[in-house]
């Protein structure tokens, strides 16, 4: 269904590219030997070429081109064997050169495609425009003196990469399943981790609208550095009905760069095309173009893992698992790896109604919890289910056993022993637990007798209770049964 | 016994060899110089207890059987090299108090071959010019003066006016230049020394204050061709620090000097003949290709077609290299700021303060040659320019083996003169511009007298990364042109 939006004069669509701008994970700085680490103390980690010293000269730094290359490749991107760095040219107090080195005309990585998901399962094809590499700049923090603003360079001279949409998206939605699908390859290729509120992902939403069925393109605005999925769809439907407003007023939509305000839900102008920047990029003198061989890039691509979209397929064919829960469950390669060793030699679908059900459930339950210090381990979740298979114990006592080792950090077998927990097949037992049920309720036991089967399931609950629900529910609703029939 | 100072490096080095005198003598004597010739203002910042204590710990080193290929050899420094704790002014006043915590390659490896560093030299601003007066701190006097009116003060040439001064002068032995259109060439020339802008790429540019990162290129100055094979040697090299360095081995360039240059071609471009080209240049040139003829090689005339547009090309590439490579130069972390109001405000007040009108004017230029409409009319047609100019001298390599070419149009000019109008003053640069733009080494040395008694020089222009030849022809021209002349005072 596409998205509308309806107006006063006709119904709109939405028309949509992104700009996500991605930190490298990199030890070190795309042109300097300073280190990449978030959080340390301002000014801390920043090399005389990172300052913008005089004499200083950039080198590139290969493992940042080798990430750049491994995302193309995750994007089923062009990659280009020579790229250039150009300098944009701007003054600002935190780009101490003066120009930040991206790349303009050659790009590293050219057109590729992203298969966003959908929530009703399906799939729909973005086209990537291109991957460039650039420098970050630094940060300036103005609250710390009435009249000053400081300046931190930590940031500066750190690899980004710069990944470009095409025009491609038409919702809210589809520019959140965008960002979510790209941070989740980004995660999976360990080219960035897709941190938004550490900034190391940030993106700039380009809008505009159109009538419905039109194919023209209107004026778009830019909304700047959003840092979160959610903001970015808020700010994108807040500027599509601005834009519809000033269109169905009348009015003509100004080609301009603006920002969203978090707190009150909306975008405002912050400069327009008129004050622009001319940014005279030319290509970099301190810089030879770079030149990659087909063999660096075959290297990279026999190393590229398993990415979301084949892991789903996979987990389709491989453990029976739908569309949706496939796409759960890979869409973090942590959640994937821990379902896939859960379900590993087990049933697939058990292994998916465990992971998803109680698992996740306790997973979101606290902070604490991550994928390095999870509430159980993959280990313990697959043997649990191993003794829900072999009988030890039943569906129901599992949950039992579930929250015993999410408190107790224990393995099953071990929980099913000290609990006692293993669950009752012991024919007599089970016989002599029911005959004490019948022989305290001898009245319900009438009234069953007369035709009230309802009562049955009162009687299941009661002999439940009394072996501690360790009974084996399918031996016990069928020795009540028999034992009714007496 | 001739006076220290009058040494040439390779004589010095043998006479410290032979311990007829210590480098701390050595070093003494042209501190000596130095303070009686501190007129020709050729040293920004002179660094004599540096240069002391430099020289006991080179003495030392001899001692010890462990001296450098230049131990223990006093040398000039080019402020534009960041020197280590020593104040590095580029000649501007934006550089206010910059103390580097760094060394430059170039200067660190001289170092490291054991020569002691005087100070650093006097250039024209962010070298800018051709005639040092740009500079913040002061015009640099020629040590030269002219037979018909020896009062009237020379130009010593630029942006290494400083270098080639105290060069010529006696108060270094040898000095760094830099060279992005002819700053090494033409100040060697107006000052009757030695100087060779290596191939693009064959010195490594970190640590060196930028004016156009694809033209800049450090190179030596001395009295002599070997002094300069020397000192070359000690200077060049593969840096992993500056990707436009060229990973390709240092030959010993003063092997080279064999003095035999039989069968060897020599281009000599018809378009370097331009009207308005001074006699005294033109014989001097005739002279140098009868030189080379008698020692054996070949004149061959060539041409360089392109030669008549490499000038403006120059004048865009360079400019719009320099307005970015200076944007650094903003207040907000180094050298000079003056305070305002707001951020652009400040900015604008410190580069207005900082910046000198040359420099301004340059930045001007590079800014709107840069600029989204004229980019493709001036930035992308010079760069297209650039390389036919470069293929003009490929095209002349499979003919000759090396060009000869003036060094420049005319002798040394006076302070002042020229002045009127930049371009006038750019025109300085017009046979040397087209080697730095093609990448290639060039080397000038003294050939002769104008009438007036002012040295002339010939350039040299070899094929990439052949500086061999370069330096074995220029040997020979050394020889045959017994350029024994001397400044006043030396």
């Amino acid at each position: 269904m596409a998205y509308l939006i309806q107006g006063e004069t006709c119904d709109w669509e939405i028309v949509i590219g992104l700009e996500v701008h991605a930190q490298v994970i990199s030890n070190s700085k795309l042109f300097s030997g300073a280190s990449t680490l978030f959080g340390g103390e301002p000014n801390s980690q920043v090399s005389f070429v990172d300052a913008g010293f005089p004499g200083m000269l950039p080198v590139i730094n290969e493992t940042c081109v080798e990430q750049a290359v491994r995302t193309g490749l995750g994007l089923k991107a062009q990659v280009n064997l020579t790229s250039v760095f150009a300098r944009k040219n701007y003054f600002y107090a935190d780009l101490p050169q003066g120009y930040q080195i991206s790349q303009y005309d050659l790009p590293i990585i050219g057109e590729g495609t992203l298969l966003i998901d959908l929530p009703d399962g399906t799939t729909k094809p973005v086209g990537i425009e291109r991957l460039h590499l650039e420098q970050d700049a630094g940060k300036s923090i103005h609250d710390q003196h009435p009249s000053k603003s400081f300046i931190d360079l930590n940031r500066s001279g750190v690899a980004l990469m710069e990944i470009v949409s095409k025009p491609d998206m038409s919702s809210p939605e589809e520019a959140g399943a965008y960002l979510t699908k790209l941070r989740s390859i980004l995660r999976y290729l360990g080219t960035c981790d897709g941190n938004m509120q550490e900034g190391s992902m940030r993106c700039d939403a380009n809008v505009s609208v159109r009538p419905k069925g039109s194919t023209e393109l209107r004026t778009r605005c830019e909304i700047k550095n959003v840092n979160s999925i959610r903001f970015v769809q808020q700010a994108i439907e807040y500027e599509a009905r601005r834009h519809i407003d000033v269109y169905e007023s009348g009015g003509d939509i100004k080609q301009e760069t603006r920002l969203f305000d978090s707190g009150k839900g909306e975008t405002r102008s912050m400069r327009s095309k008129e004050h622009a920047h001319d940014y005279r990029y030319f290509p970099d003198p301190d810089l030879l173009p770079l030149v990659i061989s087909q063999d660096f890039v075959d290297g990279i691509k026999a190393t590229l893992p398993e990415l979301p979209d084949e892991k789903k397929a996979r987990f389709m064919g491989e453990y029976g698992l739908n569309s949706y829960d496939a796409g759960v469950m890979v869409a973090e390669k942590d959640s994937a790896d821990f379902f896939e060793n859960v379900a590993k030699g087990r049933d697939g679908k058990t292994a998916a109604n465990w992971v998803m059900g109680d698992f996740f459930a306790t997973m979101n339950s606290d902070a604490k919890y991550t994928w390095t210090n999870p509430p159980v381990s993959a280990e313990n979740l697959g043997r649990m289910i191993d003794l829900i298979k072999d009988g030890t114990i039943s569906t129901r006592l599992a949950k039992d056993v579930f929250i015993f080792m999410v408190e107790e950090g224990k393995d099953p077998a071990t929980i099913v022993e000290e609990k006692g927990l293993k669950q009752v097949t012991d024919t007599g037992a089970i016989e002599k637990a029911i005959a004490d049920v019948f022989a305290a309720n001898p009245d319900k036991v009438a009234e069953v007798k007369a035709g009230k089967d309802k009562l049955m399931g009162w009687f299941v609950g009661q002999v439940m209770k009394a072996t501690q629900g360790k009974a084996n529910p399918g031996m016990l609703n069928e020795l009540i049964a028999k034992k009714f029939k007496e | 016994m001739t006076k220290l100072t009058n040494l040439t490096i390779a004589d010095a080095l043998d006479g410290l060899a032979k311990g007829e005198f210590s480098a701390v003598e050595l070093t003494q004597a042209h501190l000596d110089a130095m303070a009686t010739k501190r007129a020709l203002n050729a040293y920004i910042t002179e660094t004599p207890e540096l240069a002391l204590e430099e020289a006991k710990a080179s003495d030392a080193r001899r001692k010890a059987g462990k001296a450098g290929s230049l131990d223990g050899i006093p040398l000039g420094i080019k402020d534009l090299f960041c020197t280590k704790g020593v104040l590095t002014t580029a000649a501007s006043h934006i550089l206010d108090g910059f103390k580097p915590q760094y060394e430059s390659t170039v200067s660190q490896k001289l170092k490291d071959a054991g020569s002691v560093t005087l100070g650093k030299l006097n250039l024209d601003e962010f070298a800018m010019g051709s005639a040092n007066i740009t500079s913040y701190h002061g015009t640099v006097e020629n040590p030269w003066k002219a037979k018909a009116d020896p009062a009237k003060k020379l130009v010593p040439g630029g942006s290494s006016g400083g270098s080639a001064a105290a060069v010529a002068a006696r108060i270094a032995m040898g000095a760094t230049g830099t060279d992005t259109g002819g700053s090494i060439r033409q100040p060697a020339a107006f000052c009757g020394i030695t100087g060779i802008k290596p191939t693009y790429g064959r010195c490594s540019r970190w640590g060196i204050v930028a004016f156009a990162s694809s033209l800049d290129q450090a190179g030596p100055m001395a009295r002599t061709v070997k002094d300069c094979a020397l000192m070359l040697n000690a200077m060049a090299g593969y840096d992993p620090k500056d990707s436009t360095s060229a990973p390709v081995a240092v030959p010993d360039f003063a092997k080279a000097l064999t003095g035999d240059i039989r069968g060897l071609k020599v281009g000599i471009p018809k378009e370097y003949r331009p009207d308005g080209l001074s006699d005294e240049v033109n014989k001097v040139w005739e002279k140098g290709i009868e030189w080379l003829k008698a020692a054996g090689a070949t004149p061959v005339e060539i041409s360089l077609p392109h030669t008549k547009y490499a000038l403006p090309t120059y004048y865009i590439v360079a400019p719009a290299e320099a307005s970015s490579n200076l944007a650094r130069y903003d207040g907000v972390r180094f050298g000079l700021r003056v305070e305002g109001k707001t951020l652009d405000d400040m900015y604008k007040k410190t580069r207005a303060a900082g910046f000198g009108a040359e420099v301004r004017r340059r930045i001007m230029i590079g800014t709107y040659v840069l600029s989204a409409g004229y980019y493709d009319a001036y930035y992308t047609k010079a760069q297209k320019v650039r390389r036919l100019i470069a293929d003009d001298f490929a095209r002349a390599f499979e003919q000759v083996d090396v060009i000869l070419t003036p060094t420049a149009p005319s002798a040394a000019f006076g302070i002042g003169d020229n002045s009127d109008d930049p371009v006038t003053m750019w025109l300085n640069d017009v046979f040397t511009i087209p080697t730095s733009l093609a990448g290639l080494p060039g080397l000038s040395l003294p050939a002769g007298l104008s009438t007036d008694g002012l040295p002339l020089g010939l350039q040299l222009i070899g094929r990439p990364f052949d500086e061999e030849t370069v330096f074995k022809v220029a040997g020979v021209m050394e020889s045959a042109a017994q350029f024994t002349a001397l400044p006043e005072g030396v």
